[in-house]
C-alpha cells in the first residue's frame, strides 16, 4: 500500500502534463511504516533522455545522488519513482522491467491529448519476472 | 583494513539488512565480485544474462564513478568506499 497526499497526487499529474508530449521523471520521498509507506515529498528531475524523450526516460546517476541527499536531509528514504507514458496505459513496459529493482516504487501515470488519466503505483518481484500493482491510497 | 561496499536501500533485502558490506579486494571488479559470492541473490539485480553489469547500474569509488577510471579494473586502496547507484529508465 502506498499511502499518497492529494498534493503530491496532483503535482505528478500536473509535471505529467508539463513536459507532454514527452515523458516526465522524479523521486518520491517516503517511510515504510508498518504495511504501507508514506509519500513525504517529491523530488521533479529532468528526462535525461535527450534522443527519444517521447517514449524514454532516463534519470542519471548524479540526479539520483541528489535525490538521495535530499532525502536523508529530510530524514526519509528515497523509496521510489515517478514517470509518465504519454498516450500509453499507465502500467510498465518490458522496458521499464528490464531497468527496474525490487523494493522501488514505481508510479505511472498515464497522460491523454495532454490530460492526467490512470495513475498506478508497481513493484518489481524479487524474480524481475513481473510487476505487482501497489495499491494507492490517496489521503488529504 | 577492508574495502567498504555501500549497500543502496533497495539491495539491502539480499545483504541479510546490512547497509554496508566490507571485502577484501584489488580492484573493484574483485570486490563487486566478493560481494556477490558472498550474497548471491545480489547477483541478478546487479548483472545481466551475459553476466555483464546491467546497463543502469554504476559504481563509484569513493565519488568517482569509475566509468571515467579504469573501470572495473580500477584499483582500490585500504579504506576506500564503493557505491552502487542506478540510474533510473524507461518507458512506454
Amino acid at each position: 500500500m502506498l499511502r499518497l497526499n492529494e498534493k503530491f497526487a496532483a503535482a505528478i499529474r500536473a509535471h505529467g502534463v508539463e513536459t507532454y508530449p514527452h515523458e516526465c521523471c522524479g523521486a518520491i520521498l517516503g517511510r515504510d511504516a508498518g504495511v504501507a509507506r508514506e509519500v513525504l515529498g517529491l523530488v521533479p528531475l529532468a528526462n535525461r533522455r535527450d534522443d527519444s524523450p517521447r517514449n524514454r526516460f532516463e534519470i542519471t546517476s548524479d540526479d539520483v545522488r541528489v535525490a538521495e541527499n535530499k532525502a536523508r536531509d529530510l530524514g526519509c528514504d528515497l523509496v521510489g519513482w515517478y514517470h509518465s507514458h504519454p498516450e500509453a496505459p499507465a502500467r510498465p513496459s518490458d522496458f521499464d522491467r528490464e531497468h527496474a529493482w525490487p523494493w522501488y516504487s514505481y508510479i505511472i501515470v498515464s497522460i491523454e491529448k495532454a490530460e492526467p488519466r490512470a495513475m498506478n503505483s508497481w513493484r518489481l518481484v524479487d524474480d524481475r519476472s513481473r510487476y505487482d500493482a501497489e495499491p494507492i491510497e490517496i489521503i488529504g | 583494513m577492508p574495502i567498504k561496499i555501500l549497500i543502496p536501500t533497495p539491495l539491502r533485502a539480499y545483504t541479510n539488512k546490512l547497509d554496508t558490506v566490507e571485502v577484501q579486494a584489488a580492484t573493484v571488479g574483485d570486490a563487486i565480485s566478493a560481494l556477490t559470492t558472498q550474497f548471491s541473490d545480489l547477483r541478478k539485480h546487479l548483472y545481466n544474462d551475459e553476466g555483464r553489469l546491467r546497463s543502469f547500474v554504476n559504481v563509484y569509488l569513493n565519488d568517482e564513478d569509475i566509468r571515467f577510471l579504469q573501470k572495473d579494473q580500477t584499483e582500490v586502496s585500504d579504506g576506500d568506499t564503493i557505491s552502487i547507484v542506478p540510474s533510473i529508465a524507461g518507458g512506454r
